[in-house]
């Protein structure tokens, strides 16, 4: 390692003095940074660069015992990086690491782990052919008297661990079905297993809905009074203000502030992470709404949900809403032939049809932007035009042979479409930041050209500037007939796009909104599966 | 896409060492009638090698492939000497090949059991079936032109003529691997086939097309196999899928599937023909053969892997959250 020792204490004294000054919060009443002074881990001017990408030009951040510390930056601004540094991922090209005071090289995860650093990354990293328990104490079992694996104390230990996170799942369940939010709620129980002293979580809540992000909240406040240091990267803006204590924000590799989140207004720290002023809410345009084109009657499959009833037209946005586990995703996965359905008619443009694989909804005119990119989405190694194409392949295509000029172009026309931060289409899509990677998906299905569209979570993970241009995107769409069911966790989202709102509980629908019916309130109701909106 | 460009560079360098030393080792090295001994020996599983490519890129393998030839070989003979014209022996020969390949291809898209398991099962029932058509027996009375297909050459040219039943079959496969978008499905496939089924890829459709074609041409190998030799026997072409499997991974095809090249596994071809023709030429044994084969696959798996390695941990690190998951194994 190139780290040079230039950076003595004083040195690093002064810059800790001069970089975020107004380190106490006045408005907070847990204890504040100032009394415990030393910091619980230093990164002073860490630099990293992947070929010609310098993802980060020489950043310092100083996190404290009993902080949460909120990582803001679009999508590229080298936050999973920084994450990626502290987790022992990456070697910083330059700069230093310091832990309780005590330079340290981070080689592997092992290491960061024990340097006290649990990291919950943004894409989950479990193994899926284990279960819930084997995945939390992977290599590190508890043992019995005679060196076995003391299999009982470790369920009783990941159930006491996943009590308080509410999860619908138990120890014992295998990882291989779990949805994309369980899995963050695995990673998450994981974290906490490992009683850090610093908690890194890289878009914790991105694939979480409101009532669990609460939960995980109250978690992580506990373990803020007890002193654990909390760096956590988001991009929904009201929870870094309801959690965070101080706030960095990034833009372009390099870190633009240091400030404590009451000297922070929304629009200041949206301004400090885009450079310029920005539209953050998209009003939804008008669209004229049209014929029925999807009908879907009755739908069950046994024990996922159950008489699923809904119409959707040409020009509407239907919003679906729901908790972690309510069937939206189940239901989606047969609309666009993953799975089948036991009972229950699926009819478009008036005519039953029968989806029995996602090559035949396609043909009919069905595209999926699907919740789990790594493992749904994407093809990793796979340039972006490749991924961007490949549905579509056949009509690039003449006499069998692609036709890699037209292939490019189009990638190139929907890339730029959506503001995908790459070297070029030919960059592989493993190199992109996590936000970039949902943009390419989306880039995807519209190129795709579908009639109808199904976005599940279609900004998770985006940041704030981009959301807007896809949600006006979205709107555009609809505009110009497209029928599109829109699943999000995001009520804001559900509520600021969505025509009508559907809304699942369990496996049923248990409302229907119009738009001007909708409020927070009594879709929450639905949601949680109360009867009825108290009057 | 790199690292296999870097691998084909290699295994061209190890052709030419190997000319070299075929050329200081032995002085009939370079004659034409080496050359198509060299050539006409290897057709059968370069023909073989050529599906086989194709599967394991797309995340399969098929082990059955030396049986399915024994037992189209097999079908030959039987059919032969029960008085059918030659024609239809051999249209017979290929339909039970489509036939073999397609049986694979349901047990495993169908019913979804690892192809590893599918035709090692099917490696053992199709030689079965050839034993039960022929017993001990041995039928060789062909018709010389059939023969003459098997090891003749095309006029004094020294070219055998199975070495233009397989150039063509080259061109057909390289194109739809490399050009075509049934090609790029399948590398889909074989990368993440979960992510290829969201992305309106037939893949139960794609994979069991390939076993099919892998049916048809094991039993075209049988057929030039048979011609050869001049004989049809219940054993024929016994063990040869362990050469192809050998020719196509060191050829840079990534056993997890998603990555490889035709032009790698035609350059290893041609590597381990003229290997063991050196060999033979200075009179090593047969196991000694294989030892050197043997040898050069393990290089071949370890090859890639080593060079990485050597590389530094950077490219392994560039995968996140796959190094952090293999991190966290490793404790
Ligand atoms: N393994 C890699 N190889 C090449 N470039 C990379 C790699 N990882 C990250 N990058 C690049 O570094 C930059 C920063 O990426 P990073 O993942 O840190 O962004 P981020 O701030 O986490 O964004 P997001 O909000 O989208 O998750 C991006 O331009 C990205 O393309
Ligand atoms: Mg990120």
């Amino acid at each position: 390692m190139r780290v040079a020792f230039v950076f003595g204490w004083q040195m690093s004294r002064k810059i800790e003095g001069t970089m975020s000054s107004p380190v106490i919060s006045g408005a907070t009443a847990h204890p504040s940074p100032a009394s415990s002074p030393a910091p619980a881990a230093e990164v002073i001017g860490v630099a990293k660069s992947f070929g010609a990408v310098q993802a980060l030009r020489a950043v310092d951040l100083t996190l404290y015992p009993g902080e949460t510390h909120a990582l803001l930056g679009e999508n590229g601004a080298g936050k999973s990086t920084l994450v990626k540094i502290l987790a022992g991922i990456h070697l910083p090209d330059e700069g230093e690491i310091r832990i309780s005071g005590q330079a340290v090289t981070l080689r592997s995860p092992l290491e960061a782990r024990a340097h006290g650093i649990a990291v919950i990354h943004q894409h989950p990293t479990l193994f899926p052919d284990l279960d819930v328990a084997e995945n939390i104490f992977m290599g590190r079992q508890p043992r019995g008297r005679f060196g076995q694996i003391d299999w009982s104390a470790m369920r009783a230990e990941v159930d006491r661990l996943l009590a308080p996170l509410g999860v619908g799942f138990d120890s014992s369940t295998p990882v291989q079905g779990l949805a994309i939010a369980d899995q963050q709620l695995v990673e998450i129980a994981k974290a906490l297993s490992l009683d850090a002293r610093i908690l890194i979580m890289d878009e914790p809540t991105a694939s979480l809905s409101a009532r669990e992000v609460e939960r995980l909240f109250a978690i992580v406040r506990r373990l803020r009074d007890h002193g654990v240091a909390i760096l956590f990267v988001s991009h929904r803006l009201e929870e870094v203000f309801a959690l965070a204590d101080r706030i960095t924000i990034f833009r372009d590799g390099a870190r633009v502030i240091t400030a404590p989140a009451s000297d922070l207004t929304l629009e200041a720290t949206i301004q400090h992470m885009v450079g310029r002023q920005l539209q953050t809410l998209f009003p939804k345009e008008p669209a004229e709404i049209g014929d029925v084109v999807l009908r879907v009657e009755q739908l069950t499959r046994a024990g996922v949900f159950h008489d699923v009833s809904f119409e959707l037209r040409r020009g509407e946005i239907l919003g679906l809403f729901g908790l972690i586990g309510a069937g939206r995703t189940e239901v989606a996965r047969v609309l666009f032939g993953v799975d089948r359905a036991d009972s229950g008619t699926i009819h478009l443009d008036g005519k039953q049809v029968s989806l029995t694989s996602p090559a035949v909804a396609l043909q009919l005119g069905i595209g999926y932007v699907p919740e789990d990119r790594h493992r749904q989405g994407l093809l990793l190694p796979f340039p972006i035009a490749s991924n961007v194409t490949l549905p579509i392949l056949p009509r690039l295509s003449r006499l069998g042979i692609v036709n890699r000029p037209k292939e490019r172009d189009l990638a190139a026309e929907f890339a730029r479409r959506l503001q995908v931060k790459a070297a070029g289409v030919e960059q592989a899509v493993a190199a992109l930041s996590g936000g970039n990677q949902q943009k390419v998906v989306l880039a995807k299905w519209l190129a795709a050209n579908p009639r109808v569209l199904i976005l599940d979570e279609p900004t998770r993970g985006i940041d704030i500037g981009t959301k807007a241009e896809v949600h006006h995107l979205i709107s555009r769409l609809a505009v110009q007939g497209l029928a599109i069911l829109l699943i999000s966790s995001e009520l804001p989202e559900i509520l600021g796009m969505a025509d009508r709102v559907l809304v699942m509980h369990e496996g049923r629908i248990t409302g229907i909104f119009d738009r001007d019916e909708a409020d927070q309130e009594r879709i929450m109701y639905a949601a949680t599966g109360q009867a009825r909106i108290p009057a | 896409m790199t690292r296999l460009a870097r691998w084909e560079t290699l295994l061209a360098a190890l052709l030419v060492a190997l000319f070299a030393i075929g050329i200081a080792t032995s002085d009939v090295f370079l004659r034409g009638s080496n050359f198509s001994l060299i050539a006409s020996s290897t057709m059968e599983k370069a023909v073989m090698a050529l599906p086989m490519t194709l599967i394991i890129i797309g995340g399969e393998i098929d082990l059955s492939v030396a049986s399915t030839a024994g037992l189209a070989s097999a079908v030959v003979g039987k059919s032969w000497e029960a008085g059918w014209p030659l024609w239809l022996c051999l249209v017979t020969a290929l339909v039970v090949g489509a036939a073999c390949g397609l049986l694979n291809g349901l047990l495993v898209t169908r019913l979804g059991l690892p192809s590893l398991v599918v035709t090692l099962g099917t490696l053992a029932l199709y030689r079965g079936l050839a034993s039960v058509l022929l017993a001990d027996s041995a039928i060789s009375n062909f018709p010389a032109g059939f023969t003459r297909f098997g090891f003749g050459k095309i006029g004094g040219t020294g070219i055998p003529w199975t070495l233009l039943v397989f150039l063509p079959l080259f061109v057909i496969f390289a194109v739809l691997l490399h050009a075509t978008w049934i090609g790029r499905q399948l590398y889909a496939t074989g990368t993440n086939p979960e992510a290829a089924r969201f992305s309106a890829v037939r893949v139960a459709n794609l994979k069991l097309g390939l076993f099919v074609i892998s049916g048809v041409l094991a039993a075209l190998a049988g057929i030039m196999y048979t011609a050869r030799v001049s004989s049809s026997r219940a054993d024929n072409a016994i063990g040869f899928e362990l050469d192809v499997i050998a020719a196509v991974l060191l050829g840079g095809v990534s056993i997890f599937g998603g990555r490889g090249t035709l032009f790698g596994v035609l350059l290893s071809l041609a590597a381990i023909a003229t290997l063991r023709n050196i060999l033979a030429l200075n009179s090593s044994n047969a196991e000694l053969q294989s030892i050197a084969v043997g040898s050069l696959l393990i290089l071949s798996v370890l090859g890639p892997n080593l060079v990485r390695r050597l590389r530094g941990a950077q490219p392994g690190r560039l995968a996140g959250s796959r190094s952090a998951r293999m991190a966290e194994a490793g404790d």
